[in-house]
């Protein structure tokens, strides 16, 4: 996954996608994972730090992180490759 | 550094629910560093509000409505130009175009600058030229036919799938679901503003804007892209946001090199679910949302004025990206011996 390097993340979850003019709002978890990605961290890692930090089973995460990505895809946040 | 004084003539002072461009012209030109302008209104309606908005129109005068013909409108001009020695006029109306671009040399004469499209710039780009205007320079566009008669207009509709956009020559744009409701739409529209009306193939996707300025050689002097936010229920945007889409920026300079645009325009798209753009109007002149353009970095109004004096004008190369504007209605309270003054001399 790759992230559209010019969105712009707040520290309080808006996030403005400056190509498309779109904004949205992320709760905590969400601002972490797209901050990470931002980052360049890879899916790999991202799924390492939140199931170490939250108490969650490893196929439920992988379900989350999956609907979570497909929802950044789907508004032109990130892209394939 | 001494501001250069100038006197320059804005019409579209109509600062309403489908607000004209007038004020917000005014206000950037009133906020030039370069230049310190008195800022004549032209106005078609004594309720017109920027007659009243004293900050940004320093002098108002009525002038005859484009239906009067265009002898009628010089003639009021070389009345205003005796009192007011104008630099230069900004119209701000596609309505009131046609008439302006046939008097641009004469208005010259009196000493008065423009800065408009020609003829074939304004006329090629009209909505019911717009399919042909797409293949000569090779841009999306909706497919969309012209209806002079409720006949036409059925004859039409039998290549469309609904929902259809009917729209208004100058102005206005209804959706419409089946033929009654087509028809109920070509009646008002064919009412207010003539024949023809146009029908358009519906485009789903998202609005999107370019505000720009063509110096008349090819080169684009300012261009601003805009992602509508909030929009009334008359498709006019009330909020927006500056955004860093390239290829709308690039459709631009394609347009504008290619037609070798002179003045202001708007170019309206829409932004489909594939990423591909459509143009949907081409508007020729400046649009009611320019002061987020000032604001994001590109006083466009100025270098209006700057092009229409014969000033080198360097083209702007960047923009904020991410301001908006929010637009708000205001009410002034205004003494009614303003209002009839305007109403019984013709100025105010």
């Amino acid at each position: 996954m790759k992230i559209n390097q010019s969105i712009a993340i707040s520290e309080n979850g808006f996030v403005f996608n400056p190509i498309t003019g779109d904004s949205f709002t992320l709760n905590n978890t969400g601002i972490q994972i797209l901050t990470m990605l931002k980052s360049g961290k890879t899916i790999d890692d991202i799924k390492e730090v939140i199931a170490e930090e939250y108490d969650v089973d490893d196929l439920v995460l992988e379900r989350y992180l999956q609907d979570f990505f497909s929802d950044l895809k789907l508004n032109s946040l990130i892209t394939e490759g | 550094m001494e501001r250069k004084k100038i006197t320059v003539a804005i019409t579209g002072l109509n600062n309403i629910d489908s607000p004209g461009p007038g004020m917000p012209v005014a206000r950037g030109i009133k906020e030039s560093s370069y230049f310190d302008t008195r800022v004549v209104g032209l106005a078609y309606d004594h309720l017109e509000p920027g007659i009243y908005m004293k900050e940004w129109v320093d002098k108002t005068y009525m002038i005859p409505y484009p239906s009067k013909g265009k002898e009628a409108l010089f003639e009021r001009i070389k009345e205003i130009q005796a009192k007011e020695n104008l630099d230069f006029i900004i119209p701000n109306f596609d309505a009131e175009l046609f008439s302006f671009i046939k008097l641009e040399n004469q208005i010259n004469q009196l000493g008065i600058k423009t800065f408009l499209p020609t003829l074939e710039q304004f006329e090629e780009r009209h909505k019911s030229n717009l399919p042909e205007y797409g293949k000569k320079y090779g841009v999306n566009v909706p497919k969309s036919e012209e209806a002079f008669s409720m006949n036409d207009l059925a004859n039409i509709l039998r290549s469309y799938t609904y929902p259809v956009m009917v729209k208004g020559k100058y102005y206005d744009a209804y959706k419409a679901y089946s033929l009654e409701q087509a028809q109920a739409y070509f009646s008002k529209l064919s009412a207010k503003w003539g024949y023809p009306v146009i029908v358009q193939e519906y485009i789903d996707g998202t609005e999107v804007n370019v505000i720009a300025l063509g110096d008349g050689k090819g080169n684009v002097i300012s261009a601003v892209a805009m992602r509508k936010q909030y929009i009334t229920d008359k498709g006019k945007a009330w909020g927006g946001v500056t955004i860093a889409d390239d290829s709308m920026l690039e459709l631009t300079h394609k347009i504008i090199s290619q037609t070798k645009w002179r003045g202001g325009m708007e170019l309206e798209l829409i932004r489909t679910t594939d990423s591909k753009l459509y143009i949907l109007e081409i508007n020729p002149r400046i649009p009611a949302w320019v002061y987020l353009a000032v604001g994001a970095g590109q006083n466009l109004p100025e270098a209006l004025v700057k092009l229409a004096l014969g000033m080198e004008v360097r083209p702007f190369t960047s923009y904020d990206i991410g301001k908006m504007f929010i637009r708000y209605s205001w009410d002034m309270i205004v003494d009614i011996d303003m209002f009839s003054k305007l109403v019984t001399s013709g100025e105010l």
